[in-house]
């Protein structure tokens, strides 16, 4: 391979873009850019939701078109496996056994979804949904008369109920907490969310220890729940969280903890490594610093970055409040800032119109996190109060006839 | 195809036949035009793709949404001339259009 200049693991949505945002602040190295799956970059978030439903088609899914590589002078290489790094000698070593050596290490590895220790979760039928291929096989099984078991109820398997619904499918969600987005979600958001989707046809299984999936033929037919009851379906998608991609980093002796672990700058603690993305534990400057993985495109993006500021010795780019969105039927949700240290909840806004912001403060009546549904004013004057770190008035909070511009004021 | 120009804070621009169909928004980010973060992906769920309007083209790129608005409420910078550039569709009708980005998107 060329001369060593900088080399990405990973060509998802933060690998890709740490390429382009080299370029953009002017590096002219050499940039490789070593992707697992036979697709360049591509937006991941919309396969649960406007590409299921058929309303967006695979070119709309890529960043950038294929010749943005090569007139950017980014080598891609796809459909290609690192094995391991080898830092001593600083080069990646790839499945084929060809050597890329590096000035300057990304890795951008991603998560992978979580695969549940059940009995049954290899049969064919049974799918998760992380990258394009797996939301195809989704898509193929999704249609009218068909049903969906969906197996946690967290984003990615509300979305996907959502669109099964919008395809004409049954979609029935079992939940082993007794409340749907139980782990990402306040109560009132979790049920405001679940009657929504009751409305729209799609039941619920909540409190219920999922035993495993039973096959017929070979392929997956039932979901055999707790007490024996089954939940007969075509089709059966398991979205039970992500586990971060950090093997490449641990074995190669980089300091891991659920997470490659990195710093603001997502150097690694090797100073010639840098990581980002969903693979990443990092730390939080508006919580004090605590250390979080971040599962999300803005996070890629604000690694990515971090990373190639770094690398071109550019100041680094200002702290943002972290974010996070989600498409269901006609519902906006726009999740800002995290609740780690949050002890009042406020509700803004009306909960059976669909349009409500959910405010949470710390003891000092600091905002920690915004949750709004329909609600874009509360999210991002939400999200500008987050990053202030001043206190706020809960009682002009509340108030709906206090604008969220004079609240922020 | 639509000959847009893109100008940056400091002043320099770049013109790109972006396709009819695609957002002003994803003509900036295939290309890899500084200045367009569009963190959500077209969603107008983050306002990271803020950008000026020339005056003359206001009209052409069509009306805000309630949505559109709220959320430029909030971004930083805005002016009269704001828009997020994920919500204007490029058509044959926008040729020659021209749009400045600001110095930061938040």
């Amino acid at each position: 391979m060329s001369q060593a200049g900088v080399v990405i693991v990973g060509a998802g949505h933060a690998g890709g873009s740490a390429a382009a945002f080299l370029r953009q602040y002017g590096y002219d190295g050499s940039i490789t850019l070593i992707g697992e799956e036979p697709l360049a970059p591509y937006q991941r978030p919309p396969l649960s939701k406007a590409w299921l439903k058929g309303e967006a088609d695979a070119e709309a899914l890529m960043l950038r078109p294929e010749s943005f590589y090569a007139e950017n002078a980014i080598g891609l290489r796809l459909n290609a496996r690192v094995d391991r790094i080898d830092r001593d000698g600083r080069a990646v070593v790839l499945g084929d056994g060809d050597v890329a050596p590096y000035e300057t290490l990304i890795l951008a590895t991603g998560a992978r979804a979580r695969r549940a220790p059940l009995p049954g979760l290899d049969l064919a039928g049974v799918l998760v949904l992380r990258t394009a291929a797996d939301a195809e096989l989704l898509k193929t099984a999704l249609g009218p008369g068909k049903r969906l078991a969906v197996i946690g109820a967290g984003y990615i398997g509300l979305e996907a109920a959502a669109s099964a619904r919008a395809l004409g499918a049954e979609a029935v969600v079992i939940e082993r907490e007794p409340r749907v987005l139980a782990r990402v979600a306040c109560p009132a958001l979790s049920t405001f969310f679940q009657d929504y989707h009751q409305a729209r046809g799609v039941h619920f299984i909540l409190g219920a220890g999922v035993d495993g999936v039973i096959g017929a033929d070979g392929r997956a037919a039932a979901v055999k729940l707790g007490g024996d009851s089954l939940v007969e379906a075509d089709a059966f998608l398991v979205g039970v969280g992500a586990v971060p991609n950090q093997e490449l980093a641990a074995d190669a002796g980089l300091h891991c903890n659920d997470g490659i672990v990195v710093d603001l700058n997502a150097r690694t603690s090797d100073p010639k490594v840098f990581a980002i993305g969903d693979c990443t534990r990092r730390p939080m400057p508006i919580y004090g610093g605590r250390m979080h993985r971040l599962e999300s495109v803005p996070n890629a993006l604000e690694q990515a970055k971090q990373a190639a500021a770094a690398i071109v010795a550019r100041p680094a780019p200002a702290g943002e409040v972290p974010w996070f969105w989600s498409d269901q039927y006609d519902l906006k949700l726009q999740i800002a800032g995290l609740a780690f240290d949050a002890v009042q909840t406020i509700i803004r806004g009306d909960i059976a119109a669909a349009s409500f912001a959910v405010f949470h403060l710390d003891a000092e009546n600091r905002l920690q996190a915004v949750e709004a549904v329909n609600a874009p004013q509360a999210f991002m004057a939400g999200r500008l109060l987050i990053g202030q770190r001043k206190a706020v008035a809960p009682d002009k909070l509340r108030d709906m006839s206090v604008s969220m511009k004079e609240v922020a004021a | 195809m639509a000959k847009i120009t893109y100008i940056a804070h400091d002043g320099s621009s770049r013109t790109i036949d972006v396709k009819p169909g695609l957002t002003v928004m994803e003509g900036a980010v295939k290309n890899n035009v500084p200045g367009i973060d569009a963190d959500c992906g077209g969603a107008c769920a983050c306002a990271t793709c803020h950008v000026y309007v020339d005056e003359a083209w206001m009209e052409k790129t069509g009306a805000v949404s309630a949505m559109e608005e709220s959320m430029l409420d909030f971004a930083e910078g805005v002016k009269a001339n704001s828009r997020l550039s994920c919500q204007i569709k490029v058509s044959e009708a926008l040729d020659g259009l021209v749009v400045t980005t600001p110095e930061s998107q938040h």
